[in-house]
């Protein structure tokens, strides 16, 4: 069984700042991280590999230096790691994004399962993962929290919803998303780690995957991003101080003279 | 303090960092409490490949020697040393197999501790035989095809935990320290057993119980080097082993003082932070400074043994004292500096101190490494 796992480099988010002046996140000095939500997916890539044989490839879409994310996927257990990245896709919104990994998808061609996580958490529009599986036309189950059997080309998992889980059935090949519930990533072991150092991440361009140009990067994206800004703080409560008899006289004075 | 490590060995730390930060840091106040052997962590080391570091290739492991083992021992000592033990005892036991172990034993054994499928024990101290292992009552006696084991071992580390074990025995009683020899003895094997869990001070993380054999039937071809060496494989196992022993307390002392740092920086008293008093930071200095010599002389010993050094007994030696006096006066004045939270289990500090005093007592205690010292000072000064 093959898999692909769709990981994406993300701003450490314990450290994310945006400049004000152009409404993008400030790269300079903040470290960058496998989203973590990826984690889980590239560790149930990994498992399934462990338990059904074939391999379990990563692919990320961004700037050059993503290929630290890729290598990182290795360390863990991921056999290959393709980097897609070109000028041409700049400014990719999610539709661009995914369409842009199912032709990267469609030129690995042999897969039967493509894993991502449920959000990236710098976005957390959660689109990518169903945008890729809606490009392929193959089936997709969002927000897994186990995979609890495949055979003879089906695969049963369990989703989170609000109120519990549903158990959903799906053909092969298919998408899924996964959640923090589903396992506990590893700690990539040494022998991972010097096959990640040496492990060489080819780049795949624009030019080498079957692309209609006019669907890539800032052109192919139907939405940008207007502006972003950190919400002001909410103001300070109001405490009352004094005698419980005084603090209640105070309270239902105000709420009759603010609401009632 | 940089000391040049090659990538491999930083990726090797970076490693052993991360899996002390996530996996033994967060346990390590309940394992001392509860006295439970750290599988779960043990199971973790062996998936990072772990147990192999010192290993050659040919057997399963990473093919590194004893700088490894040590840059691994401190950095899981800095979060416990009592769990680091299922990792450096394992070692211990393991040591006498790599330096004497024929092909075969080899072979037979070392892939199973290189995955971390199995851990392994040394076996030599006895209720009257401590720094006078000469004194040594556990005999083998010659039986056909085999050697029967009779007697008992005490304050094993590892012990009933770990399946291969190095047991020093008697063969020969009537030649002394020249009538010993070493033999692997594995857990099932019938006449063998084990005796009390002790409950100990320090390193409760780690198991260490009696080894008892009764008429125990070990074949021949687990005898390790020939019949009488078993005191030179004993001594050259400790010059190994005794640097490791130096990492334990390099790392209990740097995470005293990790510990110690971070409590002066947010600790307020007459309303500043207790690290802006010159009282404070003296001792900081000096913990500091005494922690990086340690670390100098470990770090030297080992590497001149995986250089390939002879005579290493006296270098050996230095290590683990300096060291080790080095983690009880750190880990003694952290306390100090956590003041009243340093008294109390609440805090890290205390078992700081609990885990650093083994450092100075067992594979040889300080008096005994200072006898080593003085004794090859003198002859090499006599020459």
């Amino acid at each position: 069984m093959n898999i692909i796992v769709s990981i994406k480099q993300v701003p450490d988010t314990t450290q994310v700042r945006i400049d004000p002046e152009t409404n993008t996140l400030i790269r300079e000095g903040v470290e960058s991280i496998i989203n973590p939500f990826d984690m889980y997916a590239i560790e149930e890539g990994v498992r399934l590999k462990e338990k059904h044989g074939g391999k379990t490839i990563a692919i990320t879409m961004g700037p050059p230096q993503a290929e630290a994310a890729l290598k990182e996927a290795i360390s863990m257990g991921c056999d290959e790691g393709y980097l897609i990245s070109d000028r041409a896709f700049a400014g990719s919104d999610t539709l661009a994004t995914g369409y842009t990994l199912a032709m990267a998808v469609k030129k690995i061609k042999d897969f039967d399962i493509i894993l991502c996580g449920k959000q990236a958490s710098d976005g957390d529009t959660a689109q990518v993962g169903p945008g890729i599986a809606t490009q392929l036309d193959i089936p997709q189950v969002t927000y897994v929290k186990k995979i609890e059997d495949i055979k003879d080309k089906v695969a049963t998992v369990e989703r989170m919803t609000e109120e519990g889980f549903e158990i959903v059935k799906t053909s092969l090949p298919c998408l899924l998303t996964v959640v923090k519930e589903i396992n506990e990533p590893r700690i990539p072991s040494l022998k991972g780690r010097m096959k990640a150092k040496k492990a060489i991440i080819p780049t795949w361009k624009a030019i080498d995957l079957d692309v209609d140009e006019v669907r890539l990067g800032l052109t192919g994206s139907p939405t940008w991003v207007s502006k972003i800004f950190t919400p002001p703080p909410r103001p300070k409560g109001k405490i009352f101080e004094g005698e419980p008899e005084d603090t209640t006289t105070q309270l239902t004075d105000l709420l009759k003279d603010r609401l009632v | 303090m940089d000391y040049l490590l090659t990538e491999e060995q930083v990726m090797l730390r970076d490693l052993c960092r991360e899996i002390t930060v996530e996996k033994i840091i967060p346990v390590a106040g309940e394992l001392d409490k509860s006295e439970k052997f750290p599988w779960d962590v043990v199971k973790v080391m062996a998936e990072s490949d772990i147990f192999g570091v010192y290993i050659d290739e040919k057997y399963g492991g990473m093919g590194g020697g004893l700088m490894e083992l040590c840059i691994a021992i401190e950095e899981f000592s800095r979060g416990c040393a009592g769990i680091a033990l299922a990792f450096s005892a394992t070692a211990l036991g393991t040591d006498p197999i790599i330096l004497f172990g024929n092909e075969e034993q080899k072979e037979k054994y070392l892939p199973d501790i290189a995955s971390g499928k199995k851990l392994a024990a040394f076996g030599i101290t006895e209720p009257a035989a401590g720094s006078d292992a000469s004194a040594m009552q556990t005999t083998a006696k010659k039986d056909d095809d085999h050697y029967i084991l009779n007697g008992t071992k005490h304050f094993i580390t590892n012990g009933g935990d770990a399946e291969i074990y190095t047991i020093v025995a008697m063969t020969n009683k009537s030649k002394g320290a020249r009538g010993a020899s070493i033999f692997i003895v594995e857990k099932d094997t019938p006449g063998f057993t084990f005796g009390k869990k002790e409950d100990k001070m320090g390193i409760r993380g780690s198991s260490t119980r009696e080894l008892i054999f009764t008429d125990c039937k070990v074949p021949k071809e687990n005898l390790i080097g020939r019949e009488g060496q078993g005191f030179i494989i004993a001594m050259r196992t400790f010059d190994m082993s005794r640097p490791g022993i130096g990492a334990q307390a390099l790392g209990i002392a740097q995470g005293s003082l990790d510990v110690a740092v971070k409590y002066a920086k947010e600790r307020k008293q007459f309303g500043k932070p207790i690290s802006s008093f010159q009282g404070i930071q003296f001792m900081l200095a000096d913990m500091a400074t005494q922690i990086e010599a340690a670390r100098a002389l470990v770090y030297a010993s080992a590497r001149q043994i995986d250089a390939g050094a002879k005579n290493l007994a006296k270098d050996s030696a230095m290590a683990k004292m300096f060291a080790s006096d080095t983690a009880m006066k750190v880990s003694t004045d952290a306390v100090q500096i956590l003041g009243g939270y340093g008294y109390m289990h609440e805090y890290p500090a205390e078992k700081f101190m609990r885990d650093a005093k083994i450092t100075q007592i067992y594979e040889g205690t300080n008096q005994i490494q200072r006898n080593i010292i003085a004794l090859n000072l003198i002859k090499e000064t006599s020459k």
